[in-house]
């Protein structure tokens, strides 16, 4: 750090430039050290990722319980999973779970943001305990979970009590589990978000709020004309984020219902460790899981195309 | 003690701020996401009659021990504590290793196949773990692993999230400095030990603990992939125990403490260095 580095301002990415020594232009002892630097990291990336990819496509076109031989079956996973109500129903729990969590999570972590912006005492105190959850491992946080909702003697319902409501089966009803499971996934997500959009409401140079107060915009005006068009590009990679993250929710539901009661809360990544690591299904569980990586694909590119259009630059 | 000098005394005062409309937001806010945790700790130290008790305390009567007896008695849980631990620092010194070395090698190097190498890597974010949930296993059925804790680390020995902050990270640097080590002869070996490293400091910092926070909470990999309760990493344990002791709510809450209390303690301690790089980690750029 001596020497004059520690810029105020990170320097602007620069291409790679040609070293001065020439020793470095040796094609072949080029490509002998890039790779001796790149190849180890790459090499286990690609290949527990895309090498067993390939080999899930394989098996996704078999009828195979990993015991006795393979059979093929061609594209006929693919057809059943079109007749397959329990799936159906899967999709549309994870729809809702996708629907409610993201937009919910985005709001908050914004409003939290602005709240923890503000220049108050105690605000580096509310940023920890607001952290602190996202530490904590799905699966523990969803055994906690279980104990705050019981129906008998958890805390939620005592709350109600208290407050002479009427009291909840939470985790236990068919009808509020999968809603239950949105709030312990929010209440374990939001640090992230909202120290996401802190640090991005910290990048807006203070100049721009300034002139619009002076121009004598009120707080309101000044935070939906100046302040949320800068959070654009940190939004988008939020909602990319955390739809991801709503789609492949497993851990939580996994330490909470099982998918139960009644299958109420089966997501589609559930179901799919059931097909696969219960009833040995792996040639369907992988035709779900490709089903699973298409609609994570196409999701992530409409959010890509969406805000190339609108011109902001997430990524 | 109670004699505070004035003058002191003044100065606080022109520090204080306002009161400021934001705490009724941030005030019960923070309860909420706090308090279910304290419970966990409070919960860990009662007896099972106390917690099943209507209406529920909150805080115990006595310090109950029985929790952590239990579980330090009738489970493998140091074991778990320490397969945990191993993995987590086997998967911390391989991300800092191959992941720095792989993020310089695609921002300073040039060589053949490194923008088809890059590529590919970044690629591979896309595919969601589910889908490999099925070969990885097979895989490591095929690799002699199943049961050991190597399923449980191989699956975080690098990561392309790493790779990408580092190369990011070294995007960034200026690079005069390389360029004259290079003109006084150092070859890129030491250049990259000896200068780029050092500088590397807060990026390597941000690099650990994220793959400390992932590693160490990791469910997935070790649930599908060990079966022996001697390899057990804490949160698979915990998940097991669920399903036997669904109602011994103080030794659950025991092994939850000891399965988060670590990480929370660290990033309690940390949390400067984490919230600062959580904002650097490249997310935005």
């Amino acid at each position: 750090m001596t020497f004059g580095f520690a810029t105020d301002r990170p320097a602007p990415p620069r291409v790679v430039r040609r070293p001065a020594a020439r020793g470095w232009r040796r094609g072949l002892r080029r490509a002998a050290t890039g790779w001796a630097f790149a190849g180890p990291a790459t090499a286990i990336v690609v290949g527990l990722s895309v090498f067993p990819a390939a080999w899930a496509f394989l098996i996704s076109r078999t009828k195979w319980n990993g015991i006795s031989p393979a059979r093929d079956v061609g594209w006929g996973n693919y057809q059943t999973m079109a007749q397959d109500p329990e799936l159906a129903a899967a999709v549309g729990h994870t729809l809702w779970l996708t629907a409610l969590f993201v937009p919910s999570s985005i709001l908050l972590g914004m409003l939290i943001a602005v709240a923890l912006n503000r220049k108050i005492r105690f605000s580096g105190f509310y940023r920890t305990c607001i952290f602190v959850p996202y530490v904590a491992s799905a699966a523990a946080t969803g055994i906690l979970a279980t104990f705050v909702f019981n129906p008998q003697f958890g805390v939620a319902n005592d709350t109600l009590r208290r407050l002479h409501l009427p009291t909840q089966q939470f985790l236990e009803s068919r009808h509020e589990a999968l809603l239950v499971i949105v709030v312990i996934a929010l209440w374990g997500e939001i640090g992230f978000t909202s120290v996401i959009y802190l640090a991005a409401l910290q990048d807006i140079p203070a100049e721009l709020t300034e002139a619009a107060s002076v121009d004598g915009a009120g707080r309101w005006r000044v935070f939906w004309h100046v302040v949320l068009p800068e959070l654009r590009a940190v939004t988008v990679f939020t909602a990319v984020w955390q739809t991801i993250t709503a789609i492949q929710l497993f851990d939580l539901v996994y330490t909470t219902t099982r998918g139960g009661p009644l299958q109420s809360s089966e997501t589609v990544v559930y179901y799919m460790y059931e097909l696969a690591f219960q009833t040995q299904r792996f040639g369907y569980g992988s035709a779900v899981a490709y089903g699973l990586f298409a609609v994570t694909m196409l999701l992530t590119l409409g959010i890509f195309w969406y805000s190339r259009r609108a011109k902001v630059e997430a990524f | 003690m109670a004699v505070v000098p004035a003058p002191r005394r003044a100065a606080r005062h022109r520090f204080r701020l306002p009161f400021s409309g934001w705490h009724l937001l941030l005030m019960p806010l923070s309860l909420l996401f706090v308090l279910p945790l304290v419970q966990m700790v409070l919960t860990s130290f009662m007896s099972d009659s106390d917690i099943n008790r209507f209406p529920p305390r909150f805080i115990p009567r006595h310090l109950y021990l029985a929790g952590y007896a239990g579980l330090f008695t009738e489970s493998h849980v140091l074991r778990w504590l320490v397969n945990t631990i191993v993995v987590s620092a086997i998967a911390v010194l391989a991300h800092l290793v191959l992941c720095s070395m792989a993020g310089y090698g695609f921002a300073r190097l040039k060589f053949a196949g490194r923008n088809v190498g890059f590529f590919l890597m970044v690629a591979t974010v896309m595919i969601p773990t589910q889908l490999l949930m099925i070969p990885t296993y097979l895989m490591f059925a095929r690799l002699g692993i199943v049961d050991t804790l190597a399923a449980a680390f191989v699956p975080w020995l690098a990561s392309a999230f790493g790779i990408f902050l580092m190369r990011q990270f070294f995007l960034a640097l200026p690079v005069e400095l390389e360029e004259a080590a290079a003109l006084e002869g150092a070859t890129v070996w030491q250049i990259f030990l000896r200068i780029v490293l050092p500088l590397a400091r807060p990026a390597l910092a941000t690099l650990a603990l994220f793959t400390l926070l992932s590693s160490w909470n990791d469910l997935v990999w070790p649930l599908i992939a060990i079966s022996n309760e001697k390899w057990y990493t804490l949160q698979v344990g915990l998940t097991m125990f669920q399903g036997t002791r669904r109602t011994q709510w103080s030794l659950l809450m025991a092994g939850n403490v000891v399965a988060t209390m670590p990480l929370i303690i660290a990033f309690i301690a940390a949390q400067r260095r984490f919230v600062a790089t959580m904002t650097f980690s490249g997310l935005k750029g």
